[in-house]
């Protein structure tokens, strides 16, 4: 009698499922990026955007956003948005710069997470336990922990102005161990300077990763997979996963949904930390009033960019991060991009000319000849596009493919225990 | 049957429920007098005299001048709070108040450079200007979450950066800022013309900015609208119960970019005090983070123009006088920003029990009158 | 007081149904029975054993399992991490609980895929899912909240058949209903609740659809007289062939409403009878205009306002009493003054052109709380602070102070006490006879046949069947919810006259509840 069921035809698989992003599909995307690059530089003769400088400077950039990314998609995969990650990245430099100027840098590294970690806590207590609206409590952490640090900053340092105090600066820290594999950076350099088509490009970029690499840029990478690990793979992490999906019934199976809401939120605070002591360490060795520069919001989009999850995130980060360190660096790399995207664009009309999606081809086309004619009437870019461009790669991915984004489903929802439905 | 009501009179006690007015102003006192007692502690830690310091501020805050400076600071902040409250009256967050009055002010100071005409005109252009560009800014937000299902909060968000961008991009010589200009290394526009000042009131204090008015009446037209009006029902029944509201025939998604609209023009006339009555140019040193200000002034006056009035004086009381603090006794200024943080979080922690006390408090209330006016019509019906 | 002197014997290896009405205490003793509340006093035994029920923990412990009515499941986690969570020490969360989760499936063939996502499962597979989770723990006890409210007919079989492969296997479920006909057909062994209390047990086997739905209602429930005819050959709403669509999860395009057409004259009420979850909220939804339509229109008072939107029906004349009151009725944390104006923000006393008036809306609350006995302090205390019934008359008062020429009335005395029940049959009436149509959406078969003058069936977003509700007994009209019957149905004169003979000495009632204020949450 049940095998008449009209409204439930059991086929594993439904054929109306949209085509899921998987991981073959993101390296073959990849390497047809890098194709397109290495034509576009020897086109132009113009290596910049390969350039093994270039490539560590991207990575060193990409580090502060991936950090507070995954700052906020632990907190938010327990629930609990937190834009207050530009605030605890702050106590991030401030403690950072602290640590490694009084103690080493590697203790900076630690005090720094702690100082972040410190500014979760309060986060967790505002929001979880007294249950206020998290976006409130994220606007009075930007606004409290920039200004602690500021009014520390000027009080403790007032007697080590000899060390190289300013008023709104800490003394230097030293410089934490960068790793460069000798021989074969030489050798990388030696054939990227040759410029082989493909040959030099990729070398290049092997060559960024392998000179000069800040130690705190592999810490970070294998933050992000043991994340994933933790996360995707262990118990401890489905059931904080279960809190930002449903804490509900997470709570009648028996998980104490507030623990793992304060676990969640306080690492969330130290990896924005870390973000931050990475500012005040690696990329500086100082603190310094508005160092962050809104890089804990790039996180939190690069974040939304990766679909709430630790691969996306740290895909996002190096876009991000690639676009971040352009501002610095040859403005023709910039121009060339624009030929790169016109391009991409163009072969993605094709595609979707060939998936007879008409409408998305012709954008695609327009907004392809749009930029191809911006690089052919143009001489450089301006910065200002340069740095806007994370924020309108987020927004745009957000209006156009809102519907594949999945961020947790109680993400941002107060949570009282035993309310529940 | 009988009702067991009272007459319809509304005694002057029903008005002014002594509990409720109580509860009302317990959590924002509370709230300041623990910040207070945090930054008392963290002054006598780093071994300074905290009541010294709180002395200068007040002394400060209570002569003249400081009061007038004060006075200019708070018509900002109100101005600045009232953009943040209005959306938040519906439960929009518009985080991105900070974008929306950079680039009001901003066109604002290139049109008030570029167009000279007779002040009564002139003025009332500028004020457009700068609503019309912070209104379409934050509609940007407001359309995508209405017509995509984009959060406000993350698009406010990137539309703040991407406005710094915009800023970045049009002050460069030439365009918005002047080809040559006397300074170099400062770039910013030329200054608006003469007639596009905007009146201000010589005090014993110094210079009050006449724009005080217009925050004045900012706020009565908000307070107007929300009382008053059938829109501000509706963006009132929309904050509290989105479902309601919609089955109550309010048209959400228009409220929504109407509101944001709304909120986005008063944030585009947070800088024209500033723009109008002292430095007459956009230009680098345009004070930031006001937007966010604006968003704990409203916090702290818990959405109300009254609140707001007050809350947006004491960040400006604040401000003003910690200037003085290092001038006198070598106190750090920055400890007036550790005060305003912690008197948000206390505060937004101090409203939600509050409200939550209240809320069970009034029920319990209500069972008890209801069960005495019971009891009393059963002793009647008795003695009958 | 919710529930006492309960005394419930359940035979292992059974399937035992628990029946009561809408508000019979049926939840709170599960709640007490999985450990969520405790009893005041009594004691619980299982397996001959007495126990102390202090969290679902305990009741897990014991080898007590609850599938709720609303599904505890998290979307975006897969069906095998719904199942582990909680219970991760049982088997690990690697390839040994997959396989344990894949055999207990194999076992009571419920077919589930562990590796499949949540949020891509229909209604009927996440049922099952929850069941998977409740044995992967051990469970021996099966409690089931009312789990055929939200399926289809085929879906409540295919549950129906999983729950005899689980009796079958020694697993002891009791099942939680107040629809007759699947008890009967399900259940080894019935009990009754009424009014927080055991009222007796009955055989499946014996008894009738009739005697149970007597032990199930109580002799206090107030019937709605019948009365002389006040309908008249105005049309006041007219309905034409709206069609309503959705897709699923799985892609499937689920029909809400199709071809709905109806006309409700002056004066007459037109009932709406249905099991919950046939579209009935949805029809009200789109004659209120809160649902866009795939197909059809909406006439009203010979106007077409398929294009107006929610306020402009409302101004035209359409009174509206939602379903769920503080969902869509109410603002809970405004002052009742205020919940006046909602609804009506653009008609006097409330407002003046663009400008409101709080003084008018303040007097006219004041009427309002006296003329429909509101029982309050007064009218700044808020919404929140009155009782469910108080609220109701309060709504009621504000939509009959419009001079509506179109009630919309959902559930309109769900949740009420008695007293205010029979308050609000008598406001629908007396606007009735002063020309109101009304559209009566109840799970109250009596309420239903009470009022109306002519009731349509609904069953899977089509209007199936109609009655006279003269000519009409509740459990006739039942059998039709069911979509066994079609077309006019009308029922032996001996049966009607019996019924409202039952009726008046106060004994007898309806044959078919409906399930709690929330049921359509649990997709």
């Amino acid at each position: 009698m049940s095998t008449a069921t009209t409204a439930r035809p059991k086929t594993p698989g439904a054929p109306t499922k949209k085509p899921k992003i998987t991981w073959p599909v993101v390296l073959l995307l990849i390497a047809g990026a890098l194709v397109l690059v290495s034509a576009v530089g020897a086109a132009t003769d113009n290596h910049g955007l390969t350039a093994s400088g270039q490539i560590t400077a991207a990575l060193g950039a990409a580090v502060p956003i991936a950090m507070a990314g995954l700052g906020g998609l632990w907190s938010e995969r327990a629930g609990v948005v937190n834009i207050g990650l530009e605030g605890m990245m702050v106590a991030g430099t401030f403690c950072g710069a602290w640590g490694g100027f009084l103690v080493s840098p590697w203790f900076g590294l630690l005090a720094g997470m702690a100082g972040g970690a410190l500014g979760g806590l309060l986060h967790a207590l505002v929001t979880v336990t007294f249950g206020v609206d998290h976006i409130v409590s994220g606007v009075g952490i930007n606004l409290l922990i920039p200004g602690i640090c500021a009014y520390v900053n000027r009080i403790y340092y007032r007697d080590y102005v000899a060390d190289g105090a300013g008023a709104n600066q800490s003394p230097p820290a030293d410089a934490l161990p960068s790793i460069t594999v000798p021989g074969l950076s030489d050798w990388l350099k030696d054939i990227e300077n040759h410029h082989w088509f493909l040959v030099s490009d990729v070398a290049g970029i092997v060559g960024g990763v392998v000179t000069n690499l800040s130690v705190v840029i592999l810490i970070a990478a294998a933050l992000i997979v043991a994340s994933y690990f933790l996360l995707w793979r262990t118990v401890f992490g489905l059931r904080l996963r279960s809190c930002g999906e449903n804490p509900t019934a997470a709570e009648t199976l028996g998980v104490n949904v507030y623990k793992y809401k304060y676990f969640a939120v306080i690492a969330s605070g130290a990896f924005a930390g870390l973000a931050g002591a990475y500012l005040s360490l690696v990329a500086a060795h100082f603190y310094k009033d508005g160092q962050t520069q809104g890089r804990g919001f790039i996180g939190l989009a690069a974040m939304i960019f990766g679909n709430w999850m630790p691969g996306g995130l740290a895909i996002g980060a190096g876009l991000f991060g690639f676009t971040d360190s352009l501002q610095l660096r040859d403005a023709d790399n910039v121009h060339v991009l624009l030929l790169v995207i016109a391009l991409a664009m163009g072969l993605l009309a094709m595609w979707h000319g060939y998936r007879r999606k008409y409408t998305a081809a012709v954008i695609s086309l327009v907004v392809g000849g749009g930029l191809g004619l911006w690089f052919a009437l143009t001489d450089s870019v301006e910065r200002p596009l340069i740095v806007a461009t994370p924020y309108v790669i987020t927004l745009v991915v957000l209006a156009l493919a809102s519907q594949r984004l999945r961020p947790p489903k109680a993400d941002g929802q107060i949570y009282r225990k035993g309310e529940g439905k | 049957m009988t009702s067991p009501n009272p007459p319809a009179k509304r005694s002057f006690a029903s008005r002014f429920d002594g509990e409720k007015i109580l509860l009302a102003l317990a959590a924002p006192v509370l709230a300041v007098l623990l910040s207070v007692a945090i930054c008392s502690l963290l002054l006598a830690v780093s071994g300074k005299d905290p009541f010294d310091a709180f002395d200068v501020m007040i002394r400060y805050g209570t002569a003249s001048d400081g009061q007038v400076l004060t006075l200019n600071r708070a018509t900002v902040y109100y101005i600045a709070g009232c953009a943040a409250a209005f959306g938040f009256r519906m439960n929009l967050f518009n985080i991105g108040v900070e974008g929306q009055y950079r680039l009001g002010v901003l066109f604002a100071a290139y049109v008030g450079s570029q167009v000279d005409l007779p002040s009564f005109i002139q003025i009332p252009l500028l004020l457009v200007t700068a609503m019309l560009v912070g209104g379409l800014w934050a509609s940007v937000a407001g359309v995508l979450k209405v017509y995509r299902g984009v959060s406000e909060v993350i698009s406010t968000i990137m539309l703040n950066a991407i406005a710094t961008a915009v800023v970045g991009l049009l002050l460069l010589p030439g365009r918005f800022a002047p080809a040559k200009s006397a300074n170099a290394n400062v770039i910013q526009t030329a200054p608006v013309s003469e007639s596009s000042h905007f009146f201000s009131i010589e005090t014993a204090g110094g210079t009050l900015w006449g724009f005080i008015f217009v925050a004045i009446l900012i706020g009565v037209l908000f307070q107007f609208t929300l009382t008053r009006t059938r829109f501000g029902f509706d963006l009132r029944a929309t904050g509290r119960s989105e479902t309601a509201a919609k089955a109550s025939g309010v048209n959400v998604k228009r409220m929504v970019l109407t509101s944001m609209a709304v909120s986005g023009a008063i944030a585009g006339l947070i800088g024209i005090p500033e723009l109008l009555q002292s430095s007459f140019y956009f230009g680098q040193s345009i004070q930031l983070n006001l937007g966010f200000i604006g968003i704990s002034v409203a916090l702290l006056g818990r959405n109300s123009p009254i609140g707001i009035a007050f809350s947006a004086l004491l960040f400006a009381f604040l401000d003003v006088s910690g200037t003085q603090l290092p001038l006198q006794g070598d106190y750090p200024q920055e400890i007036v920003v550790v005060m305003q943080g912690t008197i948000v979080i206390c505060v937004v922690v101090a409203y939600e029990l509050v409200r939550r006390y209240g809320l069970k408090r009034q029920q319990q209330k209500v069972g008890a009158e209801l069960a005495a006016q019971a009891a009393a019509a059963a002793n009647k019906e008795v003695a009958a | 007081m919710a529930n006492h002197d309960i005394d419930i014997t359940v035979r292992r290896g059974t399937v035992h149904a628990l029946m009561g009405e809408n508000g019979a205490g049926k939840s709170t003793l599960m709640k007490i029975l999985y450990g969520m509340q405790k009893p005041d006093e009594g004691t619980i035994a299982v397996n001959g054993k007495q126990v102390q029920l202090n969290t679902p923990a305990d009741a897990i412990a014991l080898g007590i399992g609850m599938v709720h009515q609303h599904f505890m499941l998290a979307d975006n986690l897969t069906v095998w991490e719904n199942i582990v969570l909680g219970g991760e020490k049982l088997h690990g969360m690697g390839a040994k609980a997959r396989a344990k989760i894949q055999e207990i499936s194999d076992q009571y063939g419920l077919g589930v895929r562990p590796e499949a996502l949540v949020e891509d499962l229909g209604v009927a597979d996440r049922q099952r899912v929850e069941i998977l989770k409740v044995l992967y723990r051990g469970a021996t006890i099966l409690i089931l909240d009312e789990p055929t409210a939200v399926l289809v007919p085929q879906e409540v079989d295919a549950l129906f058949d999983n729950l005899r492969e689980l009796k079958a296997e020694g697993v002891t479920v009791i099942f939680i209903s107040h629809k007759l006909h699947e008890v009967l057909a399900v259940a080894d062994a019935i009990s009754v609740i009424r009014r927080g209390t055991t009222v007796g047990d009955a055989d499946p086997k014996t008894v009738t659809a009739r005697q149970l739905a007597e032990l199930m209602v109580g002799a206090e429930l107030p019937s709605p007289e019948s009365r002389e005819s006040t309908v008249t050959q105005d049309e006041m709403l007219r309905v034409d062939g709206l069609r309503i669509a959705k897709t699923d999860a799985e892609g499937i395009e689920r029909v809400v409403l199709d071809d709905i057409s109806l006309r409700i004259r002056r004066g007459e009420v037109l009932g709406i009878a249905g099991v919950e979850g046939n579209g009935q909220a949805e029809l009200v939804e789109a004659i209120m205009g809160m649902l866009p339509l795939d197909a059809g229109t909406v006439t009203l008072g010979g106007k077409d306002v398929t294009n107006e939107l929610t306020r402009a029906r409302r101004e035209a004349g359409v009174g509206y009493i939602p379903e769920d009151r503080h969902r869509h009725g109410l603002l809970l944390e405004a002052p009742l003054w205020e919940n006046r104006i909602l609804g009506h923000v653009t008609e006097t006393p409330n407002s003046k052109g663009v400008l409101l008036d709080p003084a008018g809306a303040r007097k006219d609350t004041q009427r309002i709380v006296e003329e429909f006995d509101v029982r309050t302090p007064g009218i700044e205390v808020t919404a929140a602070s009155l009782s469910g019934g108080n609220q109701q008359k309060l709504i009621i008062g504000r939509e009959m102070s419009h001079n509506p020429k179109l009630l919309v009335a959902a559930h309109p005395t769900r949740g009420v006490d008695v007293g205010a029940q029979a308050q609000i049959w008598e406001h629908i009436r007396r606007a009735q006879r002063e020309g109101l149509a009304v559209l009566l959406i109840s799970a109250d078969l009596d309420e239903l046949i009470g009022l109306s003058d002519t009731i349509r069936v609904i069953y899977r977003g089509r209007l199936v069947a109609d009655a006279d509700p003269a000519t009409v007994t509740a459990e006739d009209l039942g059998t039709a919810m069911t979509g066994a019957a079609r077309g006019h149905i009308e029922s032996e004169p001996e049966a009607v006259a019996e019924e409202r003979a039952a009726s008046a000495e106060g004994t007898d009632a309806a044959s078919d509840h409906t399930a709690d204020d929330d049921t359509q949450a649990g997709e």
